[in-house]
């Protein structure tokens, strides 16, 4: 079709558009752009600009940290161990329980399940942590648990571990997955599953042929909400992770708070930005091919 | 080149992008001749309700309060509303900085009659004392030493325990730079404000990953890493220690090794654009006075006093006493002032120190 020029009922729905955007878009003008913009020129300056009465001093120095401390890019690749393992259970979890809550319940238990899946958002994040931190201690309740069922077995102390972390990054950011891929799942129509079936297709031949495809892109705007934060996680990684919690959220917080070098973690928070967009890109291209006619 | 004034810069930009993240936001200057502004952090001693009504009912001035969460803050807090602050807390490792940049003004101690109980040592601390002048007035003091397990670990006189192969796995530092850096170089022999050998330092420090369990950064996280059993040894403060003992009945001892322990003093000050100079040191004689220091340490709980007199009258058995025996004052060294250059490399070794550990 050709576009003819708009008219006035169109122009109408154009406008109360327009209308119901504004507030959303104007909010996140002002509270996303214009703080990041601000980053990104503090990003480029030698000296946290607060306070002093001394010149400002443009320099590009500060993206060069990953050259100048070698040592960033361990850090670095731990932050994307992370999110790779967090997002992949977080799938592993999330996808099952998407497909149980959409396809197999009803009424008011279905209800009590979305409650029981959303409850972690509820919850402040820094008691949640250092609750995981009571259990998976040394000692703590899931060692004597085990140990009630298990008296010989040996002690497990998994506080202060990678796992610790990614358990508790998991707790944090399921919710997120379970609900985009329940969105994805509920939107198959029954009659797909049964055309699978009568054509011969068992349980797991309609589950990679049928509503895996179909759940794709449930799954990956999942993986995108989740991957992202996990990235510039800091909270998770210190209080579980002891000794080997240390990421580039928590090397970022640190400039921040205590090293007073606002332009050293600007630049890194703006170059862990660029890492992950970089990975989206490349993640995208594979994907597209199947994505399209999904989403179709 | 591409130069800005930095005070407009930030002026500016405070107010229109980010002025709650700064932190440069202020309730307007008080109105009432007869009231005086402190600044200090939020539940440190000078805000206590007992000693604020006290004190309103003896001299009729009202006691406002405004709070950092840093000291960067705290200075930018002074820099940015001159007026409004009477009394500022200021830890005495800053109090050159602050001099430098005529943000306080000298104190004649003669003026305050509760100076006359201050321990020597701190009437004419070196990071009070500039030009022959004093620029506040010696209120709290604490120290940073090591912190061990009762009844499993006994016999540490020496840092090198945080290296100690006996102690695998079971020691907790403080995720501080300053004071990290400082157990460092106590151990090397080294001045803790200005070591020479910052390469020593990050190697001694790189020698405690095999101990190393955990950093902790809040006092809260400490008790509950503590508690759980999480490590035996750690560097900590000894009015947490106290507070351990006295509050959580933690199993904890306070030990100050040979090499000595980390020392720090925060006194009261007096800005120089405070209008209400009188009113403010009358203030800070208050919170100097022996009689308020007891009620503050035995009821909330509080670092040692600068005033012997106030230690004087802390009950015999009182655990803060214990701790801060006057004769360990010669045993440290206080933190002092740091050029912002140093404090970037300490920072910045830190940070290297703390991935090295992590990998």
């Amino acid at each position: 079709m050709t576009a003819a020029p708009m008219s006035r009922p169109d122009r109408r729905r154009a406008l109360g558009t327009a209308a119901l955007l504004l507030p959303a878009y104007g909010w996140l003008l002002v509270t996303v752009f214009l703080p990041l913009g601000a980053m990104v020129v503090f990003s480029f300056l030698k000296t946290t600009p607060i306070g002093g009465s001394k010149p400002l001093v443009f320099t590009t120095h500060n993206y060069l940290a990953f050259i100048e401390r070698p040592y960033l890019v361990d850090v670095a690749w731990t932050s994307l161990r992370l999110g790779f393992w967090t997002t992949l259970l977080c799938a592993l979890i999330g996808l099952p329980a998407a497909l149980a809550l959409a396809r197999a319940t009803r009424g008011r238990f279905r209800q009590v399940l979305f409650l029981l899946t959303v409850l972690p958002f509820w919850t402040n994040g820094l008691v949640r942590t250092f609750s995981w931190t009571m259990l998976l201690r040394e000692g703590g309740i899931l060692d004597d648990a085990l140990h009630l069922v298990w008296p010989s077995a040996g002690s497990i102390g998994l506080l202060y571990t990678f796992p610790a972390i990614v358990i508790g990054l998991v707790h944090a950011y399921l919710p997120y997955m379970i609900l985009t891929c329940y969105l994805a799942v509920s939107s198959i129509e029954d009659g797909l599953i049964d055309a699978a079936r009568s054509l011969g297709a068992r349980g797991p031949a309609v589950f990679l042929t049928v509503i895996l495809p179909l759940a794709l892109p449930g799954l990956v705007s999942g993986a995108i909400l989740i991957f992202v934060p996990v990235i510039g996680s800091f909270m998770e990684p210190r209080i579980l992770g002891g000794r080997i919690g240390v990421t580039m959220g928590t090397v970022i917080e640190d400039q921040f708070t205590q090293a007073y070098n606002w332009p050293l973690g600007a630049a890194l928070s703006f170059t862990m930005l660029g890492v992950v967009l970089v990975i989206f890109a490349l993640f995208s291209s594979v994907l597209r091919g199947r994505l399209m006619p999904a989403a179709a | 080149m591409a130069r800005v004034d930095r005070r407009q810069f930030t002026r500016l930009g405070a107010a229109a992008l980010a002025a709650g993240v700064t932190g440069s936001w202020t309730p307007s200057a008080r109105a009432a001749a007869k009231t005086i502004t402190v600044l200090n952090w939020q539940g440190y001693g000078t805000d206590e309700a007992f000693g604020l009504k006290a004190f309103t009912e003896a001299t009729g001035t009202a006691v406002k309060h405004d709070y950092y969460n840093s000291e960067p803050e705290m200075l930018t807090k002074l820099r940015t509303n001159p007026g409004v602050y009477d009394v500022v807390l200021v830890n005495s490792a800053r109090d050159s900085q602050a001099q430098a940049e005529n943000l306080i003004d000298p104190v004649d101690l003669a003026g305050v009659p509760n100076a006359a109980g201050l321990a020597p040592s701190f009437k004419t601390h070196p990071n009070i004392t500039i030009d022959g002048k004093t620029y506040g007035v010696p209120w709290v003091w604490g120290m940073n030493a090591l912190a061990v397990r009762r009844g499993k670990v006994s016999g540490v006189d020496s840092y090198a325990a945080l290296a100690d192969p006996a102690y695998k796995g079971r020691v907790a530092l403080f995720d501080d730079a300053v004071t990290e850096i400082a157990v460092a170089a106590l151990l090397t022999g080294q001045s803790i404000n200005d070591p020479s050998d910052m390469k020593a330092i990050g190697d001694k420090l790189k020698s405690f990953k095999d101990d190393v369990k955990l950093t902790w950064s809040s006092e809260d996280e400490w008790n509950k890493a503590f508690a759980g059993g999480a490590f035996d040894v750690s560097v900590f403060w000894s009015g947490a220690v106290a507070r351990a003992i006295h509050l959580h009945d933690q199993p904890v001892e306070f030990v100050i090794p040979k090499e000595g322990a980390i020392g720090w003093l925060d006194n009261l000050c007096i800005p120089a654009s405070s209008t209400n100079k009188e009113a403010g040191l009358a203030f800070i004689n208050t919170m100097i006075d022996p009689k308020f220091y007891v009620q503050w340490a035995t009821g909330s709980g509080a670092p040692a006093s600068a005033n012997n007199a106030a230690m004087d009258m802390l009950p015999a058995d009182d655990l803060n006493r214990r701790i801060h025996k006057p004769e360990y004052l010669s045993k440290l060294q206080f933190m002092g002032a740091l050029p912002d250059e140093r404090r970037q490399a300490f920072n910045d070794l830190w940070e290297e120190v703390k991935a090295f550990y992590a990998h």
